[in-house]
C-alpha cells in the first residue's frame, strides 16, 4: 500500500452524488423523453392461475391515440423465454417463462396483453377495452401445500411443483445427534417481502432503425448483465444494444433482474420503429416486481448441556413463486454455507427443496439467502440458551471462533480470513448497558408488569463480495463474479474512473474517488466516476450482494496502482533516473536524495499526452484497466442488540434501544458505512415487525399497494446507536469487507429474539414474523392458557 | 380541456389541460419539471410532495386544474444562484439521502414541518414526516438534517 493511504480513505467525505439529487436535476428513467415517444401499458392477470381462452385487443385498437396492442401469442414467436441463470442442482426444473403469458397465467399480475399509445393516460385507459376470457384453474398457494399429493400444478407440463432438491453436508450429523444431551427442533417462517424500492421500475427504448441499434434505459442494478441477456433473449446482437442505468431510485435486489417488461419494450420498439417507454405503477410493482424471502425453515441443533454445539441440520422449503427469475433457485443456496455462522461445530447437514407456487416470483432481496440463514441460527441459539438456562450471549461466546483462530474453515466449508467477535460483542454490550437492562427485565417479571422488557442479540457474519467466478461455477451459476475498473488520466491531470459496478444509492462515486485519490495522490475533487452505461463501461458485472466495494472498489485500487506503475516508468525517463530510485508520495515522483528532482503525476500525464519524449517503445498512455476476480469472499460481522418493550395487554412492541457494533473491515467512508447500516437495519426491523406480502385464498395479493403493505415510516423506527471495530480483511489489498446487507441480516433476529425474550415467562417460544400486535397478543394469550 | 394559469418555481405557465390530469403529471410531462418523482398511486409515499401556495401537498392527489391561479414550488425552485437552502445543505451534510428518490418530497415536507414547528423535537420531526417514505436511510439522518436546519434558522 502507498504511504498516502490515510489521506482520503477513512474520511467522512460528503457525497459527490448529492448535488443533482438535492436540487432535482435528476435523470430517473421515467424522466427521459424523446421526440415521438410512445407509452406502453400492460394488462395483468387478475387471477392466480387460469387458462387463457381468448385475448381480443381489437376494441383497444379502435381507441383514438392507441398505436398498437398485442397479446402474448402475438409476440411469442419473436421472444424467447426469460432467462434463469442459476439452476443450482442437477435436474432443476426450468419452466418456460414467456414475457407475456400465452396459454396460461400463473400468478396475479402475470402480463397478458400490452397496449402502445401516444400518452400514458390513453395507454392505461385502453387496457380496459381488451377482452380476455379465462378459465380459472386451481392454484397452489402455499409452500407446503404445493408439495402435497394432488396439489394443483403451477406448470402442468412439468408434472411437479418441485423445482429442485439440493443437499450438502459435512461431518456425521447422526453421530453428533447421538452424542448430544439436548436436541432442539424448530420451524421458522420467512414471510414473503416486497422489496419496495421507492422508484418503481421504468424502461425507455430508443431505436435507430437504419443501423439496427437500440439504446435501452432501465432503472436496473445490472446494465451489463441485462445487455447480455437481452441479446440472448431477443436475438438482437449484443453489440447493437446499449444499456444505460441512469439515476436509479433504490434496488435492494429487486432491480437485479432481467424482466419481461424490459424485453417487451425492446421488442415492441423494434417492431414499431418508435421510441417506447414503460413506467410501472406502485400497484404493478407490488405484484410484478419480484418478491423476497418466503421459506419454511426446519432447523435442528444438537448440543451438550454445557452449551457446546455438536451439529446442525437445516432443511428448507423455498418458494420460487410461479416462474424462475434470473437467480431464484440460487437464493436459498447462498444461505446454505451461512447457517453455521460464527460457531464451531462438528457436523452440518443442509437440504433445500425449491417449490413452485402460483404467486409472484421470488428472487434476491437485500441479503438474499443470508438473512434467512442468520435468522434461523440466531433464533435457535436463543432457544437453546433458554432451554439450558444459559445467557444467550454466553452461549455464543462459548461456541464462536476466537479471534486468534483465524483463518478458520467452518463446517460449511468457508474459510473466514479474519474477524474478532469478542471485540465487537464486548463493545456492543457496553454501549447497550446489557447488565442493567437484564436487571430491569427481571424486575418487571418480578412485579408482573404488564409491559415486559425483552433483550435480543444477534452475532452475525455474512459472506460479501459475491465473486469468485470459480466458486460460482461450482455452484452451477452461469456467469462469473469479477469486476472491472478503468482509470483514465486526462492530459490536464484530471482523472476519470469508469467502474463496472452500477450504484443506486450506495455512494460509489464518492468512495471510488477516495480510493483512487490516495493511490494516485491526486485531489479528491479532481476525480470523476462514471458508471451505468455499457458504452462507457465496456464490461462489468454490476451491483448486488454487497460486492461493489470488495470487488469493484478493489479493482479501482488495483487499476490505480497500475497507473502509478506506468507513470513511474515515464517519470524515471524524464528525470533520467532508475525507477527503483524514485519515491512516490502525494502524487509526485522524487529521486531519492534529490528532493528538487521531481515530476508530479499531472506532469507525467501531460508528457504522455504530448508524447514527445517517452521511454523507447512505450505506449503513450498511463491509463489502466484492472479486472478483478477475487479468490474468496469477505466476511464482515458484528453484534446487534435490541431492547423492546412489549405491552402484554395490547401486543404492541416498542423498540426501546438498538445498538450495533459492526466490523466491516477497513472503512473507506464512515458516513456512508453508517448510512448503509441505518437503511439495512430499518429493512430488517421491517421484516421483524411490519412487512408481509399477504395473499387471500384466491391468490390475490391483499397487500397490493403502499396503503396495505406497511413500509415503516419515520415514527415507526428508533434511533440506532452504531459503532464499529475494524479488523481488516486479509484477502484484499484494501482490507475491506462490504456493508450493504449487514444491517438487514443482523437486525431481524435481534428484534424477534427480543420480542420472544420478553414473552418467555409466558411460555412463548416463537412468534411468526412480522410480530404484529395481534400475533404478539395471541402468543401471550395462548402462552398464558398453556401454563394455566 | 380547461385553461389554467399557474406559476411554478417563479415562471407563469398558461395551458389547456384535461380536467383529470394530475398536478404531478402536469409538472413532469407538460412542464418537463422532472425533479419531483412519483413513488406510488395511492398517496402514501410522499415522493411527489410540492408546495401549493406555501403549503406542502402530495401533487399526485391534486389535479392540475386545482392549481389554477396558484403558485407551486418544487425542489427545482429552491436553490437560488447556486445557493442551496438550509435543508438542502443539511441533507447533504448529514448524509440524509442515498438513492435520492424520496429526497425532493422529504425536503418539501420538512420545509412545511419547520414552518409549523420551527424548533421541533426529534419525535416531532419523525411524526411530521410520517407521510413520506424513505426506503434507503432508515430516517435517522433525515431527522438529524431537519434538526440541524431548524438550529440554523435560530442562528441565521
Ligand atoms: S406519488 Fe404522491 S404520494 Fe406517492
Ligand atoms: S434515499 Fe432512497 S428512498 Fe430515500
Amino acid at each position: 500500500m502507498s504511504e498516502t493511504v490515510e489521506r482520503e480513505v477513512g474520511r467522512a467525505r460528503y457525497r459527490k452524488e448529492d448535488a443533482h439529487l438535492i436540487t432535482g436535476q435528476t435523470n430517473w428513467t421515467d424522466n427521459i423523453s424523446v421526440t415521438g415517444l410512445l407509452h406502453l401499458a400492460i394488462l395483468r392477470s387478475p387471477m392466480a392461475h387460469a387458462r387463457i381462452d381468448r385475448v381480443d385487443v381489437s376494441a383497444a385498437l379502435e381507441r383514438p391515440g392507441v398505436i398498437a396492442a398485442f397479446s402474448g401469442r402475438d409476440v411469442a414467436q419473436e421472444m424467447g423465454s426469460l432467462p434463469c441463470a442459476w439452476p443450482v442442482a442437477e435436474g432443476t426444473v426450468v419452466p418456460d417463462h414467456p414475457p407475456i403469458a400465452v396459454d396460461e397465467v400463473r400468478h396475479a399480475g402475470d402480463p397478458v396483453a400490452v397496449v402502445v399509445a401516444r400518452d400514458r393516460y390513453t395507454a392505461a385507459d385502453a387496457l380496459e377495452a381488451i377482452e380476455v376470457d379465462y378459465t380459472p384453474l386451481p392454484a397452489a398457494l402455499d409452500i407446503e401445500g404445493a408439495l402435497a399429493d394432488g396439489a394443483p400444478l403451477v406448470h402442468s407440463d412439468k408434472g411437479t411443483n418441485r423445482c429442485y432438491d439440493y443437499r450438502t453436508s459435512d461431518g456425521d450429523y447422526a453421530a453428533a445427534k447421538a452424542k448430544a444431551d439436548i436436541v432442539l427442533t424448530r420451524r421458522y417462517h420467512q414471510q414473503r417481502l416486497i422489496p419496495t424500492a421507492m422508484e418503481p421500475r421504468a424502461v425507455v427504448v430508443t431505436p435507430l432503425a437504419a443501423s439496427g441499434d437500440f439504446t435501452l434505459y432501465s432503472s436496473t442494478q445490472v446494465p451489463h448483465v441485462l445487455r447480455v441477456l437481452l441479446a440472448v433473449t431477443t436475438g438482437i446482437p449484443e453489440n447493437k444494444i446499449r444499456v444505460v442505468a441512469p439515476d436509479v431510485g433504490g434496488g435492494f435486489g429487486s432491480k437485479l433482474q432481467v424482466y419481461g417488461e424490459e424485453v417487451i419494450t425492446l421488442m415492441l420498439a423494434k417492431r414499431l420503429g418508435r421510441p417506447l417507454k414503460w413506467t410501472e405503477t406502485r400497484s404493478e410493482a407490488n405484484v410484478a416486481t419480484h418478491h423476497g424471502r418466503s421459506q419454511v425453515q426446519d432447523i435442528e441443533i444438537a448440543a451438550r448441556s454445557d452449551g457446546t454445539l455438536l451439529g446442525l441440520k437445516v432443511s428448507l422449503l423455498a418458494d420460487m413463486g410461479a416462474y424462475l427469475m434470473l437467480l431464484s433457485p440460487g437464493i436459498p443456496i447462498l444461505g446454505a454455507s451461512m447457517y453455521p455462522a460464527i460457531y464451531k461445530m462438528g457436523a452440518y447437514e443442509f437440504s433445500c427443496t425449491g417449490v413452485f407456487t402460483n404467486r409472484t416470483p421470488i428472487d434476491a432481496y437485500r441479503g438474499a439467502g443470508r438473512p434467512e440463514a442468520t435468522y434461523a441460527i440466531e433464533r435457535i441459539m436463543d432457544d437453546l440458551a433458554a432451554e439450558i438456562g444459559m445467557d444467550p450471549v454466553d452461549l455464543r461466546r462459548h461456541n464462536w471462533i476466537r479471534h486468534d483462530e483465524f483463518p478458520y474453515t467452518t463446517i460449511a466449508g468457508l474459510t473466514y480470513d479474519s474477524g474478532n467477535y469478542e471485540a465487537a460483542t464486548d463493545k456492543a454490550l457496553a454501549l447497550f448497558d446489557y447488565d442493567k437492562l437484564r436487571a430491569e427485565q427481571a424486575d418487571r417479571v418480578e412485579h408482573a408488569d404488564t409491559v415486559r422488557l425483552g433483550i435480543g442479540v444477534s452475532t452475525y457474519t455474512e459472506m460479501c463480495g459475491l465473486a469468485p467466478s470459480r466458486w460460482l461455477g461450482e455452484m452451477n451459476y452461469a456467469a462469473g463474479g469479477w469486476e472491472a475498473a478503468n482509470i483514465r488520466v486526462l492530459p490536464t491531470g484530471k482523472v476519470e474512473i469508469i467502474t463496472g459496478t452500477s450504484p443506486h444509492g450506495q455512494g460509489h462515486v464518492t468512495s471510488w474517488s477516495q480510493i483512487a485519490a490516495d493511490v494516485l495522490g491526486v485531489p479528491f475533487d479532481d476525480i470523476e466516476v462514471m458508471h451505468g452505461d455499457t458504452v462507457l463501461a465496456s464490461h462489468g458485472l454490476d451491483t448486488y450482494g454487497s460486492r461493489s466495494l470488495v470487488v469493484g472498489g478493489v479493482a479501482v485500487h488495483e487499476a490505480a496502482r497500475k497507473v502509478v506503475d506506468k507513470a513511474r516508468k515515464v517519470a524515471a525517463h524524464l528525470l533520467e533516473a532508475n525507477e527503483a530510485d524514485l519515491d512516490f508520495k502525494d502524487g509526485a515522483f522524487t529521486v531519492k536524495g534529490s528532493p528538487e528532482a521531481t515530476k508530479t503525476i499531472q506532469e507525467v500525464a501531460f508528457a504522455t499526452f504530448s508524447s514527445h519524449d517517452l521511454p523507447d517503445g512505450m505506449e503513450p498512455s498511463i491509463n489502466a484497466e484492472h479486472v478483478l476476480d477475487p479468490d474468496t469472499f469477505s466476511f464482515p460481522h458484528g453484534t446487534h442488540l435490541c431492547a423492546v418493550e412489549v405491552d402484554t395487554e395490547t401486543g404492541a412492541v416498542h423498540i426501546r434501544s438498538y445498538v450495533c457494533v459492526d466490523d466491516v473491515g477497513k472503512v473507506i467512508n464512515p458516513m456512508i458505512v453508517e448510512g448503509q447500516l441505518h437503511g439495512g437495519i430499518a429493512q430488517g426491523i421491517a421484516q421483524a415487525l411490519y412487512e408481509e406480502a399477504v395473499y387471500d385464498e384466491e391468490g390475490n395479493l391483499v397487500t397490493g399497494t403502499l396503503a396495505d403493505y406497511l413500509v415503516p415510516g419515520a415514527p415507526d423506527l428508533p434511533e440506532f446507536v452504531t459503532d464499529r471495530t475494524e479488523t481488516p480483511a486479509t484477502s484484499n489489498p484494501l482490507g475491506v469487507k462490504g456493508v450493504g446487507e449487514a444491517g438487514t441480516i443482523a437486525s431481524t433476529p435481534a428484534v424477534v429474539n427480543a420480542v420472544v425474550d420478553a414473552l418467555r415467562p409466558f411460555g412463548v417460544q416463537d412468534i411468526r414474523m412480522p410480530c404484529t400486535p395481534e400475533r404478539v397478543w395471541q402468543a401471550v394469550r395462548s402462552g398464558k392458557e398453556a401454563s394455566a | 380541456m380547461t385553461h389554467i394559469s399557474v406559476k411554478v418555481d417563479g415562471t407563469t405557465y398558461e395551458d389547456d389541460v384535461e380536467p383529470r390530469l394530475l398536478l404531478i403529471h402536469y409538472l413532469r410531462d407538460r412542464l418537463g419539471l422532472t425533479g419531483t418523482p412519483i413513488g406510488c398511486d395511492t398517496s402514501n409515499c410522499g415522493t411527489c410532495t410540492v408546495e401549493l401556495d406555501g403549503t406542502a401537498v402530495k401533487s399526485c392527489t391534486v389535479l392540475a386544474v386545482q392549481a389554477d391561479g396558484s403558485e407551486v414550488t418544487t425542489v427545482q425552485g429552491l436553490a437560488h444562484d447556486g445557493e442551496w437552502t438550509a435543508l438542502q445543505r443539511t441533507f447533504h451534510e448529514r448524509h440524509a439521502l442515498q438513492c435520492g428518490y424520496c429526497t425532493p418530497g422529504m425536503i418539501m415536507a420538512a420545509r412545511d414541518l419547520l414552518r409549523e414547528h420551527p424548533h421541533p423535537t426529534p419525535d416531532e420531526v419523525r411524526h411530521g414526516l410520517e407521510g413520506n417514505i424513505c426506503r434507503c436511510t432508515g430516517y435517522q439522518n433525515i431527522v438529524r438534517a431537519v434538526l440541524d436546519a431548524s438550529e440554523e434558522e435560530v442562528t441565521a
